[in-house]
């Protein structure tokens, strides 16, 4: 099979729905050569269907999928040639591991001494040149993952599509194996369209991240803006800005700045996403972002409430006079019921309306 | 702790059978047994020596097997019992794998098919040869539809016959091969044709390399089960069969020899007989069903 071409994979208004819900509802996103893109979001968000429109096992409801001009969403799945690392990883239980990533290549005739050659080069990427001839239930979850992705890269797709592969992993193996996609994607130079539900992983695996909620897209962009800009209250909430507060927006002060106020704090937030400057607001802020100290005129005055060590730094709980609760991390060494001033930079005060 | 070492560094005998799986829940399995025992057991035993005593001692204990393998009709009743038995096994084992494939999951009016499926089951074998007694008789519908629509001009003979024992086999035998079938199909996680199909395999090439070597194992089990039903074929080789001529199965030969000739010894053997060949083909099957994988189908994660 050769390694057919493209410049972009084009999605427009991808739609699934099920009989009684929309899983998935709208999804225009175009993925370049050689990109590794994320779909992030939470359980039952619309991602693993996503994936399955891709891939050619669920049919749309609406919408197109193509590879520049050639519209591939008609296409049956063999006939499609995109790889894919299942959720459960779905290895052919009756196959040694071999056979497993020979499967691919056999099923388009491939020449016998090239299925050999392929196969040990992938088994070699992915560090089971040792393990070719046992079975799946003979390998650990790891080994097994790695033989899934084996499967799916060995014949170089031209888009390879990833469902959660490392969400059965414990921690020190997921950490590892997030290593290895780097390296493999770096090698391989493959697209790949990645489905994960931990911000992390995405953060650091990804060129571009798309947030999905209830099979709605909230935001497409680059790690560092869906991290620092998160467009709404949902992706905010999702890229970990614990402290998510219910204040009153006062109006536009200079420079653009944005003042906030209510449960007992005042703030300046120095922010573009804002809606309008006056009324009910949200206000997210990381618990990171909160230091010890006055920032830029925006403080608060607190009493800590509970101290968690997390080995590098603290993560604390504390409370306004008006009873608002705030997590913030820090290094310096607060005990319970001190009372403390606390600020934040005004650029990282977020407000949705 | 200090009792256990005290006790010497031997684990208590309790735990020691634990172990091998002996513990107070087996107990349970003791009625069971028990019926087992008496109501299986201990009838195949005594048929099992009556066997080796025919009447009158008549050539010694092996008198009633030599008496049947002399006999060249008696002989030719194993024969027949295999012309009907293997083709009509084979026949609901391969007509199940198909209609289980598209029965697999979520279909419309799924219920309602195999309810229908199951009907033959319940009827039970004489009532569904009484029916097919008047359905594929030389008058029956089958035969006059077929001559009313020019196809042939004489009736076909399907009753009284090997053909009457094959269908009505199949009859009784096609839902449960079929609905064994399907709760084996059923236990086979379609993920792993979703991945062939990603791999580039089309639906035949899904089903040769992916659903039917993790089917075929439970397809051995299927095949054993029908065969063994349809090789103790007795009322339907009576009543839509020739019972003595091509219908003249082991199981005919054995109720002869019981009732007509009083000969319980030689329905005996002959009963050891049926049972020694149903053991060997089943055997044979199990033997390749051995050399097959035969682990979980659940899809490769464990
Ligand atoms: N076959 C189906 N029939 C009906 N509803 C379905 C079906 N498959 C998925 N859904 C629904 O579609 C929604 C999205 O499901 P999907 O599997 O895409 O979630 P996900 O984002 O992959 O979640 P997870 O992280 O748990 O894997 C869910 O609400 C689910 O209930
Ligand atoms: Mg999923």
């Amino acid at each position: 099979m050769p390694k057919a071409t493209f410049s972009e994979l084009r999605l427009e208004g991808v739609t699934r729905a099920f009989a009684k819900s929309v899983a998935l509802s709208d999804l225009s996103l175009t993925v370049k050569n050689g990109e590794f893109v994320a779909l992030l979001g939470p359980s039952g968000c619309g991602k693993s269907t996503a994936l399955n429109c891709l891939a050619g096992l669920l049919p749309l409801s609406a919408g197109t999928i193509s590879l520049d001009d050639r519209r591939v969403d008609t296409l049956a799945p063999e006939r499609r040639g995109f790889g894919m690392v299942f959720q459960n990883y779905a290895l052919f239980p009756h196959l040694s591991v071999r056979r497993n990533v020979a499967f691919g290549l056999q099923m388009h005739k491939t020449p016998k001494a090239e299925i050999a050659r392929r196969v040990d080069a992938a088994l070699n990427l992915v560090q089971l040149s040792a393990h070719g001839n046992k079975h799946p239930s003979q390998l650990s979850g790891g080994q097994q993952q790695r033989v899934a992705i084996a499967r799916a890269v060995v014949m170089e797709p031209q888009v390879v599509l990833m469902d959660e592969p490392l969400s059965n992993l414990d921690a020190k193996l997921r950490h590892e194996m997030r290593g290895e996609m780097q390296r493999l994607h770096r090698e391989l130079g493959l697209t790949t369209v990645y489905v994960t539900h931990d911000q992390e992983e995405a953060l650091s695996l990804a060129d571009r991240l798309v947030v999905l909620h209830d099979g709605r897209v909230q935001q497409i962009g680059k790690p560092e803006e869906v991290y620092l800009r998160p467009v709404n209250t949902f992706v905010a909430d999702f890229m970990g800005y614990r402290n998510l507060l219910a204040m009153t927006a006062d109006g536009e002060g200079a420079g653009g700045d944005l003042h906030v106020s209510g449960l007992g704090m005042s703030l300046t937030a120095r922010h573009p996403i804002a809606g309008d400057a006056r009324g009910a607001v949200t206000v997210a802020i990381r618990p990171d972002d909160l230091v010890v100290g006055e920032v830029e005129g925006n403080r608060i005055d607190v009493l800590v409430q509970s101290v968690e060590y997390l080995g590098k730094d603290f993560e604390l709980e504390v409370q306004t006079e008006q009873g608002a609760r705030l997590f913030l991390r820090t290094s310096e060494h607060l005990s319970i019921g001190q009372r403390v001033t606390i600020g934040v930079r005004p650029d990282r005060v977020m407000v949705y309306s | 702790m200090t009792a256990a070492v005290s006790k010497g560094a031997r684990p208590s005998l309790r735990h020691r059978l634990a172990d091998r799986g002996f513990d107070r829940i087996l107990l349970l399995v003791l009625p069971a047994l028990t019926f087992m025992l008496v109501l299986f057991f201990y009838p195949a035993v005594y048929g099992g020596v009556l066997s080796f005593q025919p009447l009158g001692g008549k050539g010694g204990p092996f008198g009633d097997y030599a008496k049947f393998f002399g006999d060249p009709y008696m002989r030719e009743s194993i024969w027949n019992t295999f012309r009907i038995a293997l083709p009509a096994a084979l026949f609901n084992v391969l007509a199940a794998i198909p209609i289980a494939v598209r029965m697999r999951g979520r279909v419309r009016g799924k219920r309602t098919m195999n309810t229908l499926l199951v009907v033959p089951i319940s009827l039970g074998t004489v009532l569904v040869s009484e029916g097919l007694l008047t359905y594929l008789g030389p008058r029956g519908w089958l035969n006059r539809t077929l001559m009313g629509l020019g196809i042939i001009h004489q009736p076909i003979q399907l009753v009284h016959n090997m053909w009457g024992v094959i269908i009505s086999l199949i009859i009784t035998g096609f839902p449960f091969a079929f609905l064994l079938t399907l709760s084996y199909i059923s236990g086979i996680n379609p993920k792993m044709e979703e991945a062939a199909s990603t791999l580039g395999a089309g639906p035949w090439k899904r089903f040769r390399y992916v659903t039917l070597p993790l089917l075929a194992p439970g397809l051995a089990i299927t095949f054993c089960l029908t065969f063994v039903l349809a090789f103790a074929v007795f009322p339907s080789a009576v009543l839509l069969g020739n019972p003595a001529g091509d219908s003249h199965v082991l199981a005919v030969a054995a109720a002869n020899a019981a009732f007509q000739q009083y000969d319980y010894p030689m329905a005996s053997a002959i009963s050891v007989i049926t049972a020694v060949f149903e053991l060997l083909v089943v055997a044979l099957v199990l033997a390749l069903r051995s050399r097959l994988y035969s682990g979980s189908t659940a899809g490769g994660k464990g």
